[in-house]
């Protein structure tokens, strides 16, 4: 679904991503970790053309470069890191936004736009509040919002810049589970960035591990989290422990001996 | 451990109910309530004057313009005209120079995501106010000339900035592109101020300009701008939805298929043809982009396809409001309406400040 060709990111002289080549099968999760700069949120803007790039992206067999903005727009949907908020946009409202790629120019929302919204507002359990200003809500009800309106642009591929960072642990969990329904359901191909490494082997079906820009490594979750590469690419010793179900966990120590001992 | 909500939900299967509210904001009610504003200040912008003309007379005069009616006013001639020729122009041409300046205003406060932005942001004021210097100082008959030569500069003042602005970094054009206005406008002005003071016996002429004014205003006045400003405001309410979507930013809006670069020259194309239009009839007129659509946001709704159309209406009957206030307070001299404006422009100022800081959004 998604094709990744040597795609390389720079800023001025500044490399952020130097020739990553990965392939994205359709109805696959794929998470990218790695540490702060590796280049996950580069490689997302480029996928999403956001960000001027070299080498090729290509979604469902296209050039990224051949298609146009609401073409584009139709086939991926893009939830950034920190979503811009307005606080007293109308849930509705900013829902709706999410119908952009499917409204001309000087167009306005048919009843078929709005069907599709409450639809999702139904099924993201956000109905009851589709009159509130974003600034009522809570960080998790944010979520399931920004998630509702990447959705009501139909789009099969979904772009998920570290879609959990401003939840707790709970609604950490509770989000990526429902991600893992809608994709499902929906039949959505996810490519996201994490930041926590137990949850990313937990939800995304393979992992790339970037780091200054490049694939370290890549495969099962199985393959990818090992002691050793995290150890050298994240410079930090971490430990990998498999909990009773057979699920990895990530721990991150301590480097020097604690003081309190 | 039971799924969370969200998903237990979504596995019950499709049960899913309309949702009733999920419509955009409705302008409807916020429209009529300006609209009925305006037919308040017009009224009152038209029986208000030296001449002591009493609302029945207004009355019998507009009816007897309304065609197919064949109403006889049975009123003075010179009522009639008073009327007719001398403050119904000087109203709708305000109410027009309000309508642009307010429009203008919400639509640069939308493309920029900056709620102090104003029609002269990127240099409309300044480089109206070189031309205008430029023809006052030329000594040529300035009634002419005048119109035109603000409004040339205006349209080249903003071309020249949006021509530096946007070729300077590909990153965070609408910084650019607004710094590129300062200094333009920086530069403009200050040729303009070496004009001014090279032709001192001028000044008086010059600073009135400065100040706007509305009393040399006639039919033809009316009839010079209207086309512009037409085109300026079909455009600008065209493009309410966009600038809706234009409030998550740059990025978002990107992302989402609209070419934001290609919305941005629009507007601000359609917002210059108004203001430049504006300020070739009435001379720099300050404030009024930024009172009327923040006081539509407090008010109403900081969605464009409120504010859009509201401050449009609402620009013009603040304006006809201030010129009134502008022809009567120190009647029978008149105060410039750039002084009224600003009077309650700047207390404004902090009133926007402060609810900023309740966490409105301002844009």
């Amino acid at each position: 679904m998604i094709d990744l060709d040597d795609v390389a990111v720079r800023y001025g002289p500044d490399m952020a991503v130097l020739g990553v080549t990965e392939h994205v099968g359709a109805g696959e999760w794929v998470g990218l970790i790695g540490p702060n700069g590796a280049g996950k949120t580069s490689l997302l803007r480029a996928v999403a053309r956001l960000v001027p790039h070299d080498g090729a992206v290509r979604i469902d067999g296209v050039s990224s470069g051949a298609l146009g903005p609401k073409r584009l727009a139709r086939l991926v949907a893009y939830v950034p890191q920190q979503p811009e908020l307005p606080p007293d946009m109308t849930v509705g409202s900013y829902v709706l936004l999410g119908r952009t790629p499917h409204i001309g120019y000087f167009g306005f929302e048919t009843a078929e736009d709005r069907g599709v919204c409450a639809e999702l507002l139904e099924c993201l359990d956000l109905a009851p509040m589709v009159a509130r200003p974003l600034a009522t809500l809570s960080g998790g009800e944010l979520q399931r919002l920004v998630l509702a309106r990447a959705l009501a642009q139909e789009a099969p591929v979904l772009l998920l810049d570290e879609p959990t960072s401003a939840l707790d642990l709970g609604r950490r969990v509770d989000a990526l589970e429902l991600v893992d329904t809608l994709r499902r359901d929906r039949k959505l191909t996810v490519l996201s960035a994490m930041h926590d490494l137990t949850l990313a082997g937990q939800f995304a079906d393979r992992l790339v591990l970037l780091s200054k820009g490049r694939t370290v490594a890549s495969g099962t979750p199985d393959e990818v989290l090992t002691e050793v590469n995290l150890a050298h690419h994240f410079g930090s010793n971490v430990r990998v422990l498999r909990s009773e179900d057979g699920e990895l966990i990530v721990v991150p120590q301590r480097t020097r001996t604690s003081s309190r001992a | 451990m039971p799924p969370p909500v969200a998903t237990r939900r979504l596995q019950s299967g499709p049960a899913a109910r309309p949702v009733v509210g999920l419509r955009p904001v409705s302008a409807r009610r916020p429209v009529a309530v300006a609209v009925g504003a305006l037919i308040g200040a017009v009224l009152l912008g038209v029986s208000v004057g030296p001449a002591d003309l009493s609302f029945t007379t207004v009355l019998r005069v507009f009816l007897a313009h309304v065609p197919l009616l064949h109403f006889h006013a049975g009123v003075s001639r010179v009522d009639a005209d008073i009327l007719w020729q001398i403050r119904l122009p000087r109203v709708v041409l305000g109410g027009l120079v309000g309508s642009m300046l307010a429009g203008g205003g919400a639509a640069f406060q939308g493309v920029f995501r900056n709620p102090l932005a104003d029609p002269y942001l990127l240099g409309v004021a300044a480089g109206a106010g070189l031309g205008a210097t430029a023809v006052i100082v030329s000594g040529s008959d300035t009634s002419e000339l005048l119109p035109a030569a603000a409004f040339a500069g205006a349209v080249a003042a903003v071309a020249l900035t949006y021509a530096v602005g946007s070729t300077v970094g590909r990153q965070r054009t609408t910084a650019s592109i607004v710094l590129a206005g300062v200094a333009v406008a920086a530069l403009l002005t200050a040729v303009q101020t070496y004009l001014q003071q090279r032709h001192s016996q001028d000044l008086q002429e010059v600073y009135g300009w400065i100040l706007g004014r509305l009393n040399t205003a006639t039919w033809s006045d009316v009839v010079l701008v209207l086309p512009y400003m037409a085109v300026s405001a079909v455009v600008l309410l065209a493009h309410r939805r966009l600038l809706d979507v234009l409030r998550v930013g740059e990025d978002e809006a990107d992302s989402l298929g609209v070419r934001t670069a290609r919305v941005r020259i629009a507007v601000v194309a359609a917002a210059t043809l108004g203001t430049a239009a504006a300020v070739a009839v009435s001379g720099l007129i300050g404030f009024v982009g930024i009172i009327v659509p923040h006081t539509v946001r407090l008010s109403t709704s900081s969605s464009y396809r409120v504010v859009v159309p509201v401050s449009m209406i609402g620009g013009a009957a603040f304006l006809i409001l201030a010129d009134v206030a502008a022809r009567t307070v120190q009647a029978p001299a008149e105060i410039p309406i750039g002084v009224v404006t600003a009077f309650v422009g700047a207390p404004f100022f902090l009133f926007v400040l402060r609810s900023r800081r309740a966490g409105r959004s301002v844009t």
